[in-house]
């Protein structure tokens, strides 16, 4: 136990994904800090939801592990094997937000909520009733309870995502592109039910995002995955000070922009001159 | 409140009505249409003699009178290529030593089947006791399909 | 030429290795799967309730059909006394099954394959491994234990739909005794051939289901086509391997009882 303590909670050492010829992960090594929000983040396309996927164990990794608490967590695919010990205790721990929401649309979101405690705890049935209701309060979806996924707005169902997450109090939430096609105001939100959900109840959060602004508002951590490795990590102030040229151009991409655009309005305003 | 919607007792309704009718569908297939396998009668069996059993089968009806009352259960031949036929029938019929059996067909080109005669011997037949007295099968219907239909096969003998 | 029969072969075996594999998985998942009668009770509604019209109103045309056919062949021998167990023992013994078998396929299979395909696609099936849940013993099993219940209950109903619809066309729109037809079945019919029906029932339904549910699970891993288009294309191989299935094993069967 002491030493399950001592190591990260989560951790990946020199994991390589590839899709056919394709490598997506060619060599990432990364650790989770406990109790902590980590960010990753990075262009699209680079197999951020990929590393994500590997650590919650619903993709094989074809080198290197995933390791919880230090234990390699064993992830097989589905039909061929029942998972291991590890990967069993894993998921009774850990959480995931999926970027569609991945809500089961024959049910109800009462029943969407109740599903991993009915299915995977053996809690007796008023304690899953209590729990239900509470996550439903506190995303603010009593009234909806006996509506259907499909018969809800997009942000709806992000929130019955996240009640259904944290339903199970985890000790890891995975979140991936928890903002992804949410307007500027929504994706605030969003990040601040993170932080404030991770401050109750104490959860390493991972998450990945394009939002570069919210991630270095929001979170405790910053990791850069460029070219299937991680380029970059470390706390939001070291982000914002090193001299990386990959991590400078995400971070000055806005005023990259604004001084593009500046100086398109200014070749404009020249040849109206010239007009 | 709403854990557990009303539609799932009205879903469990349906389901129930139709496993229940679904039981009796197949209960009235297996024992009324499929021949009572399912309901035992107290029956014995009786053998008989035949010289040619012209494609009876297990399975064949064993009447009396035109009532069903067994079954051919199966066939073999014996030391001296006689056919014997093993018929089960139904315990209580009592029948009479010398009993009188023969191979009769339903129709033109029916199902052949065992015809029992009960003679008036106050000695009855013991379980699995030889009946030698009987007729054996006219092979009339292969002559006239052959005759009316040119090369149409006994149909007995594709059951 | 000759490599290219020979990796279709090869990819023939190890796909109906996959699907012995996963429908052994399907059936063991069961054991330890909680709350399985209420997704029992909705796969055998879905299955069973919901495609009773169809089955009944095949059945019925299906024995129509043979009646009518039946009696007019029969009464040039003078032999229409022959109906009953020709009516009978065709449906009993090979139309029942494979028709019922096949009508659940179009309505019920491809529907199964097509949700299943779906949740695939959006990642249900992934969110109920992260939440520690066998997406075999949620969705697997309860489709394939529905299908023992469903298909030999579906079969019975067919059959005697269909010796219904046999009477109706030879008794009441044709003019043959109805005491005739009853008991000539009623002599005709074996336990044998009811047995026959029933095993062709329980292949045919664990064989097209575990196949609609693998084409389903596996939408992902069809080259070629992603999306909606792999969910629509998983749902048509479902549909056609599952009638070549049950024909195929119709034979087999077929061939191996009598």
């Amino acid at each position: 136990m002491t030493e399950s303590a001592k190591a990260p909670l989560l951790a990946t050492r020199s994991l390589v994904k590839r899709f056919g010829s394709q490598v997506v992960l060619a060599d990432v090594t990364l650790e989770v800090p406990r109790g902590r929000v980590l960010a990753i983040i990075g262009k699209s396309g680079t197999g951020k939801s990929v590393l994500l996927k590997c650590l919650a164990g619903v993709l094989v990794p074809d080198g290197g592990e995933v390791l919880f608490e230090g234990h390699p967590l064993g992830a097989t695919a589905v039909d061929t094997a029942p998972g291991t010990e590890t990967l069993a205790a894993f998921r009774r721990r850990c959480s995931y937000l999926f970027q569609g929401n991945a809500l089961l649309d024959s049910l109800t979101a009462w029943e969407n909520v109740a599903l991993p405690l009915e299915q995977a705890t053996l809690l007796p049935k008023t304690e899953i009733h209590a729990r239900v209701r509470e996550a439903l309060r506190r995303l603010e979806l009593e009234t909806d309870a006996t509506r259907y996924p499909s018969q809800m707005s997009g942000g709806m169902q992000k929130r019955l995502a996240l009640a259904r997450a944290l339903v199970t109090r985890p000790e890891i939430v995975l979140f991936d592109e928890p903002t992804a096609g949410l307007d500027p105001l929504r994706r605030n939100a969003v990040f601040a039910l993170i932080a404030h959900a991770q401050r109750e109840f104490g959860f390493t959060a991972v998450v990945v995002t394009h939002d570069l602004p919210e991630a270095l508002a929001a979170c405790d951590h910053l990791a850069l995955l460029d070219q299937g490795r991680i380029r970059f990590s470390g706390t939001p102030a070291e982000f914002s000070t090193t001299a990386d040229p990959v991590v400078a151009s995400f971070r000055d991409s806005p005023a990259a922009l604004a001084k593009n655009i500046a100086a398109l309005r200014a070749g404009a305003a020249l040849s109206a001159d010239l007009g | 409140m709403q854990a557990t919607p009303v539609k799932y007792t009205r879903l469990d309704l349906a389901v129930g009505t139709f496993v229940l009718a679904g039981l009796a569908a197949l209960v009235f297939l297996a024992v009324k249409i499929g021949g009572g396998a399912l309901v035992a009668v107290d029956t014995t069996t009786v053998r008989a003699r035949f010289t040619n059993l012209g494609g009876l089968a297990p399975g064949a009806s064993v009447l009396i009178a035109g009532v069903a009352v067994g079954q051919v259960e199966k066939v073999e031949l014996d030391e001296r290529y006689a056919a014997i036929a093993t018929l089960r029938v139904r315990r209580d019929l009592k029948l009479p030593a010398d009993t009188f059996a023969a191979i009769r067909s339903s129709g033109l080109i029916g199902d052949k089947n065992i015809t029992l005669s009960p003679g008036s011997d106050d000695k009855l037949l013991q379980p699995n006791e030889l009946i030698t007295d009987t007729e054996s099968a006219v092979d009339l219907e292969s002559l006239i399909s052959r005759f009316a239909f040119g090369g149409v096969k006994d149909k007995a003998d594709a059951k | 030429m000759l490599s290219a029969l020979g990796q279709s072969s090869l990819r023939i075996v190890s796909e109906a290795g996959d699907l012995a594999r996963f429908t052994f998985r399907g059936f063991y998942s069961a054991v330890g799967s909680r709350r399985l009668g209420r997704r029992l009770a909705r796969s055998v509604y879905e299955q069973g309730v919901r495609c009773l019209p169809v089955i009944l109103i095949v059945g019925v045309f299906t024995g129509l059909v043979l009646g009518l056919q039946a009696y007019h062949t029969l009464n040039r021998f003078g032999s229409s006394g022959l109906l009953g167990p020709l009516v009978a023992l065709t449906l009993i013994r090979e139309l029942a099954p494979v028709l019922a078998a096949l009508m659940l396929v179009g309505q019920a299979g491809s529907a199964l394959t097509a949700e299943i395909g779906i949740q695939r696609n959006s990642e249900q099936i992934d969110a109920l491994e992260t939440m520690g849940i066998d997406p075999f013993g949620f969705l697997v099993a309860p489709r394939l234990l529905a299908a023992l219940i469903v298909f030999p209950i579906m079969t019975a109903f067919f059959s005697l739909v269909g010796l219904i619809g046999g009477w109706l066309s030879a008794c009441i729109l044709l003019p043959l005794a109805g005491n005739v037809y009853w008991a000539s079945i009623d002599n005709a019919v074996k336990a044998a051939d009811v047995s026959e029906c029933m095993v062709k029932a329980f292949v045919f339904g664990a064989l097209t289901i575990a196949l609609c549910c693998h084409n389903g699970f596996n939408a992902h891993r069809r080259t070629g086509a992603t999306g909606a288009r792999a969910v629509s294309a998983s749902t048509t191989r479902a549909v056609v391997f599952s009638s070549i299935a049950v024909l195929a094993a119709d034979y087999l069967i077929t061939s191996l009882l009598v």
